[in-house]
């Protein structure tokens, strides 16, 4: 019953993480490219649990959720912090 | 270089790429069929032999604990470099001075509850890792992580305690040193490095493992205490060039 299941979920898994990736590399601004890759980080947290691998998906979890966006997130306050006027130019470009 | 150049480069080195990459994908085993005999190995004599219930500490910690230490050192070696490259006495004490609070109390508070519950599902991260999933790296960035979010809920001068160097980079050495002195005891005792001396205890149990839970604990510490030297030295370097501005605005 468990294993009928496992296969569906799988392929939601992995349906997941490729649709995850091209949104991480297409976001442009780099502060919410920081939020969409903590949140692709999480689809492959569920993928890691489905494919049964609690160890690897906790370590991803805390990496990409917690470890990461801090280092990403200081380094965009530095760079919006020197140059806010042309950060906010680039923005209001549609 | 122009954009048709650039494209002109990109075509092809993606073409050969991809179809290599194709290449590889094709010829890799069906999914879900594993061949080596490693894992089934381990799966069958790693809690009879070592007492534990996560096989993958185990494995991690003592039957290949040679690489987990290079791993650890890898990590201890990042933290020395960053802080080498970042630490500036002054600037931590200009760091101090920025106390600007969150201006939401409900953030705040669901905040400090984040505090609390991230330290707690630490803690058991790290002293439930050779029985259950988990162990000293998970439990330790995220015991850290949680740390953190006292300088977002609170202010810097909070998170002081936890930025302290003269208590910190100890603290990491004790980590790090800690795992290549269970191995040199072994050595000393006249086994192999990181032969597992310790009593075995019961299975599934905080007594169990003999040394895996040792160097649990020390990369717990090593890893709890290189989080919280990265977040400092980050957050000094990266929070003080605001100062101005702040004080500005």
């Amino acid at each position: 019953m468990v294993l009928a299941t496992l296969a569906p979920l799988q392929a939601v898994a992995f349906g997941l993480v490729a649709l995850g990736a091209p949104l991480v590399v297409l976001t442009r601004d780099p502060l919410r490219q920081a939020l969409v890759n903590g949140i692709y980080g999480v689809s492959l947290v569920c993928l890691f649990v489905v494919l049964q691998a609690p160890d690897p998906a906790l370590s991803m979890l805390v990496v990409s959720g917690v470890g990461y966006p801090l280092v990403i997130l200081a380094a965009i306050a530095r760079v919006r912090g020197k140059e806010p006027g042309e950060e906010k130019k680039e923005d209001d470009e549609p | 270089m122009s954009r048709r150049i650039r494209m002109l480069v990109l075509g092809p080195a993606l073409a050969g790429f991809g179809a290599l990459f194709a290449w590889a994908i094709a010829g890799l085993p069906a999914f879900g069929d594993y061949r080596g005999p490693y894992g089934f190995v381990l799966n069958r004599v790693v809690v009879p032999m070592r007492h534990t219930t996560n096989v993958v500490m185990g494995t991690t910690f003592d039957v290949r604990g040679v690489d987990t230490m290079g791993e650890e050192f890898i990590l201890y070696a990042a933290v020395v470099g960053v802080t080498l490259l970042l630490r500036d006495e002054t600037r931590s004490r200009q760091a101090e001075r920025r106390t600007r609070r969150l201006p939401n109390e409900t953030v705040r508070l669901v905040g400090v509850v984040m505090v609390g519950a991230g330290l707690l599902v630490g803690l058991w991260l790290m002293a439930f890792g050779y029985i259950t999933p988990g162990g000293g790296f998970q439990g330790g960035v995220l015991a850290a992580g949680a740390i953190l979010l006292l300088y977002v809920v609170g202010s810097h001068r909070d998170f002081r305690p936890f930025r302290n160097e003269h208590f910190l980079d100890p603290l990491e050495g004790v980590g790090a040193g800690g795992y290549a002195i269970v191995g040199l005891a072994a050595l000393l005792s006249g086994t192999a490095f990181l032969t597992n001396l310790f009593g075995l205890g019961r299975t599934g149990t905080l007594l169990s493992s003999g040394s895996i839970a040792i160097l649990n604990w020390a990369s717990a510490i090593a890893v709890t205490c290189a989080m919280l030297l990265l977040f400092a030295e980050f957050l000094e370097t990266y929070v003080v060039p605001l100062e101005p501005e702040d004080a500005g605005s």
